[in-house]
């Protein structure tokens, strides 16, 4: 049991051996609740061969106790000692989940560096499209299709949606996994620590180009990214709406595209499902229902005290109320939270 | 993607000779060889004049006996199909690398992978799990039949018919392209427009009625039907378990008829539930069908627990350890089954209290389960034990479970899930607790209760080798995907571009070609049981000295079970009968009242399956009419008053006597 687990820990199993802190962090986890939880299954399956073997029938000096079926002592061991180890395991969860959240702005840079004073994430959206990946650097003004690039030794904040069905966004040498879904945003805290170029896929089947769905994560040094940087600035090309709308159909192993510009409000037409022009955007939808229930409701109210005091005054504030219904002003859009996958409260 | 017919024909609706696959060799040889195979089986049956005996003393039989047999037929049929969709899997994943890209395109692989977690949960496992329950239940507990002896039959062919259905996608049209529980949007209507997913609901909700009333019906047999003296601490753990199953099913299954009922109102209607427009929302779904999925691991394998408990208890020829802490276990397993749903998508963004809420409650599963492995441990502590095959298969499953428990709780710890979620770690997981522990219980089921159901014992030979075969082939195949899932290789790809990691998928192949020849050898244990059956035979009706009342009767039982109901004063019945001294009772015979068989249950089945498959292809004129007529044949079914019948005291004594005679030639 130890020794398989010993010899993956020591090959070129990503998940174990990551280079960045969080997937370190999550994969450490891995093998510490395994080790803790051996404690309790090598001795079980050895007591089951054991048990077996020692009282085969053919045994006959092995003790025969065939009403023996109640052990008050035993009982409190059986239901005792996975209760002291769900204990410890409980404890773990809950501090580890807590600290690993992906929401969670990053503490440290790795174990032994915590973040330098002044040093804010760099945020990248990333759009799970059918069936290639979109990263937009807001920071940059660019956007690549198929490639993410990032500095080593920051943290890097992504925002991540999707075009039309779930996806997951994965790096395994970075972090872990979390869903990409469509009208919708997750977001991933992560940092990497070596430079290199690493794998990144989908991990949440999408539909006939799942497979292929994968893109290369290039981590450089802060000086390489921003000559990256450059070098994307100028080599041209702008993602304008019209041209995401072309992008997000359906394609299979799409090379590498890069992109000189982007336009800034692409992300959030995306999240909100009005790229297309012409569509209202989810956010401004449901900001004009709510405002239109708001008022609604207060009109009721409003009525509902007026036939009560059949107050002339107040009838007049009733139907001034009725106008606003009719004539809510558009106001600005908020940008819809979906901190904890859902609609913001 | 097949093209259909635009302009709705009210006949044939989107129906058209483009639906079957004559452009795929492999699906056109399958269809040849079914076409060949079955043929030459209708034509026996013809041949030899049985399509009268079958209809008349199986298809409308409402004997628990018989129903339980045909839920194990069907599910041993369908076994063979999932696995043929697992071979296929494999070899794709063995070959499938760089620039080769292997023999299953993405349209079919899709398919495929998710045919066979269909097939695998919904029609190999539940109804073996469901004719185990119906054939031993009602045995255990003293009772002549369940408590809605119709319903049975009509559940069974529900499920039947369900399976129907995805076995004719297979040859009309094609199955869902969505994994075995069908996520939207990309079960929606506009990222699959095709048959294939109508196929997976209407197929799932068909079987899904059997299976409720199957439940429903389970339940009030256990409650209601005991025999005198048997007490609920008094009841044999497995029909304990089967009480908490069918609990489970009759809370979880509605849930799942609900969140189907809307995927299709989706599809079909154009609704909102789970659209990404609209107010639509797809985590509602996500929710919802692993609310009703998470209790479904528990309905198969609480069953699984029973029979080991029985198992363990007989071969030790000891009591079982820990009665009342056993029953205990089950019962909180059952209601903690409810309360871990999220841990299947902690990566959808939950906060990290949600997610430690759920991630600690699955992992406090793990205490009565982990209560349940000791509590087997020393039942063997100072037993005598016999290593017929159940038992083997007990020792098995306690090993290969423990060691997918514990990778049950490190993926239930959100952030290693994090990294190990969709993984194939996750597959190596759940294939080795559901074939560790469902599968392994069920052949141990099959090997012990067999001979109770046919009056002969299973061959010893070919099950030792089926056996070793199974578990042998487990293990290779299931360990290096483990370790590839450590590596990061991720679920349901159909081509891997790290040639690297091609050993690691060919050491999974030959494992399951080992499987296969388990398989093989399960088949070859039927047939030469079969032909031995005279060497074979047990002819006290209790084979292995068994514990439990369904040893108290001849093998196979008659109709009615028992001549005269048991009265029960110990856990134990059966045992304490044989210790006490219990003599047999030779005369006074009775007439027995039993329910007589109908062939309604069929014909309603068989009339929704076709409801099912006309609205599948928007044949609506067809819809209409099917249900139209199973409208009507439900309403003259309940004016059939010819429901039940008497098995005179004069048979009922002839029957006795011959099992005196046999009892008598045997000693």
């Amino acid at each position: 049991m130890l020794l398989p687990l010993l010899w993956l820990t020591g090959c070129n199993t990503v998940v174990l051996n990551p280079s960045g802190d969080i997937a370190a962090q999550q994969a450490h986890l891995v093998v510490v609740s395994t080790f803790l939880m051996l404690l309790i299954v090598v001795p079980v399956i050895f007591l089951t061969l054991l048990f077996a073997w020692r009282y085969r029938k053919n045994n006959t000096e092995a003790k025969y106790d065939p009403d023996w079926d109640h052990s008050t002592k035993l009982e409190l061991v059986i239901w005792g000692v996975p209760l002291l180890l769900i204990i410890v395991l409980g404890a773990i969860t809950w501090i580890s989940t807590h600290l690993l959240d992906p929401y969670r702005p990053l503490q440290r840079i790795d174990e032994k560096r915590a973040i330098p004073a002044g040093m804010t994430p760099m945020t990248v959206e990333v759009v799970a499209l059918d069936w290639k990946w979109l990263f937009i650097y807001p920071e940059q003004g660019i956007a690549t299709v198929n490639e993410l690039v990032t500095p080593i030794d920051r943290p890097i904040k992504f925002k991540i949606t999707a075009s039309s069905v779930m996806n997951a966004f994965y790096i395994p040498a970075m972090a872990g996994m979390i869903y990409a879904m469509p009208a919708m945003e997750t977001q991933l805290n992560a940092v990497m620590n070596k430079s290199g170029t690493y794998e990144g896929f989908s991990s949440n089947y999408s539909g006939a180009g799942f497979s292929h769905m994968r893109f290369k994560y290039h981590a450089m040094p802060n000086g390489d990214f921003d000559a990256w940087v450059a070098k994307t600035k100028a080599g041209g090309g702008e993602l304008t709406r019209a041209y995401y709308i072309q992008l997000a159909k359906p394609s299979e192993k799409d090379p590498v595209r890069r992109y000189a510009a982007v336009d800034p409000s692409l992300y959030s037409a995306i999240v909100n499902l009005c790229v297309e022009p012409g569509t209202a955007c989810m956010a401004k939808q449901m900001h004009d229902d709510q405002n239109r229930n708001a008022a609604a409701a207060a009109q009721r109210k409003a009525e509902h005290q007026a036939s009560k005091n059949g107050n002339v005054g107040d009838i007049a504030k009733v139907a001034q109320l009725g106008a606003e219904v009719c004539t809510t002003a558009d106001k600005p859009t908020i940008s819809m939270k979906s901190n904890n996958a859902s609609v913001s409260n | 993607m097949q093209a259909y017919p635009t302009e709705t024909d009210p006949i044939f609706g989107r129906l058209s000779w483009e639906a079957i696959p004559f452009h795929e060799p492999i699906l056109l040889a399958t269809f040849a060889a079914v076409v060949i195979g079955g043929g030459a089986l209708l034509a026996a049956l013809t041949y030899f004049r049985v399509w009268g005996h079958l209809w008349k003393n199986w298809f409308t039989s409402i004997d628990h006996k018989k129903i339980g047999i045909m839920y194990m037929i069907l599910g041993l049929v369908m076994l063979l199909r999932g696995f043929a969709d697992a071979l296929m899997m494999r070899a794709q994943q063995a070959v499938a690398f760089g620039d080769s890209a292997g023999f299953l395109p993405p349209h079919h692989y899709d398919q495929v992978f998710t045919a066979h977690g269909v097939i695998m949960i919904f029609f190999v496992a539940m109804p073996l799990v469901t004719g185990l329950m119906n054939y031993v239940v009602p045995l255990q507990i003293g009772a002549r039949d369940v408590a809605f002896p119709f319903l049975n039959n009509f559940s069974f062919w529900m499920t039947t018919m369900g399976a129907v259905l995805v076995m004719a996608s297979l040859f009309v049209g094609e199955f869902a392209r969505t994994g075995w529980l069908a996520y939207p949007p990309l079960s929606g209507i506009l990222a699959s427009p095709d048959v294939g997913v109508d196929y997976y609901i209407w197929s799932l909700q068909i079987a899904g009625v059997g299976t409720l009333l199957s439940g429903v019906n389970l339940i009030v047999t256990i409650i209601k039907m005991r025999a005198p003296g048997m007490e609920m601490m008094k009841m044999p753990v497995f029909t304990w378990t089967a009480l908490c199953t069918n609990i489970l099913i009759v809370a979880a299954f509605p849930v799942l008829t609900a969140v189907l009922g809307m995927l299709s109102m989706d599809r079909l209607l154009g609704t909102h539930f789970f659209t990404n427009e609209m107010g639509g929302n797809a985590m509602m779904y996500v929710n919802l069908i692993w609310i009703w999925g998470h209790p479904e691991v528990y309905i198969l394998i609480l069953p699984c627990f029973g029979i080991f408990s029985e198992v363990v208890s007989t071969f030790c020829s000891k009591r079982l350890f820990g009665y009342t802490s056993m029953v205990y276990a089950t019962c909180v397993i059952m209601i903690l089954s409810y309360l871990v749903w999220l841990h299947h998508f902690f990566t959808m963004g939950s906060g990290a209290s949600v997610n430690s809420f759920f991630g600690i409650t699955t992992m406090i599963i793990s205490i009565p389960t982990g209560a349940k492995l000791f509590n087997w441990l020393f039942t063997m502590y100072r037993g005598r034990i016999r290593f017929e095959l159940p038992m083997m298969w007990t020792i098995a499953f306690m090993v290969t479970f423990t060691i997918g428990g514990m990778t049950g709780v490190m993926l239930a710890i959100p952030p290693a899930d994090f990294v190990l979620h969709n993984s194939l770690f996750l597959i190596a997981h759940f294939h080795n607790v559901i074939i560790g522990g469902v599968l392994f219980g069920l052949f141990a089921g099959i090997n012990y209760w067999f001979p109770k159901a046919f009056g002969f014992k299973l061959d010893d030979f070919w099950g030792k080798i089926s056996f070793w075969c199974w578990v042998i082939g487990f293990y290779i195949a299931w360990m290096p995907v483990y370790a590839l899932g450590f590596m990061g290789v991720t679920r349901r790809i159909s081509h891997i571009e790290d040639p690297s990691l091609q050993p690691y998928f060919v050491v999974a192949f030959i494992g399951v070609l080992l499987i296969a020849a388990g398989i093989g050898a399960m088949l070859m244990q039927f047939v030469v049981s079969f032909v031995r059956r005279k060497k074979l035979r047990d002819i006290t009706g209790d084979p292995w000295d068994g514990r439990t009342l369904e040893w108290a009767t001849s093998s196979p039982p008659p109709d009615y079970n028992f001549a005269f109901t048991p009265v029960v004063h110990d856990n134990d019945t059966w045992a304490d009968m044989k210790k006490n001294g219990y003599a047999r009772p030779l005369k006074d015979f009775v007439a027995i009242h039993m329910p007589a068989n109908t062939g309604a249950g069929f014909i309603i089945a068989a009339l929704s399956a076709l409801v099912g498959f006309a609205t599948i292809w928007h044949m609506w004129a067809v819809a209409a009419v099917a249900f139209v007529a199973m409208v009507v044949v439900i309403i003259v079914h309940t004016f059939n008053y010819k429901r039940d019948y008497y098995i005179s005291a004069e048979e009922v004594t002839r029957t006795e006597e011959r099992h005196t005679a046999l009892l008598g030639s045997h000693v």
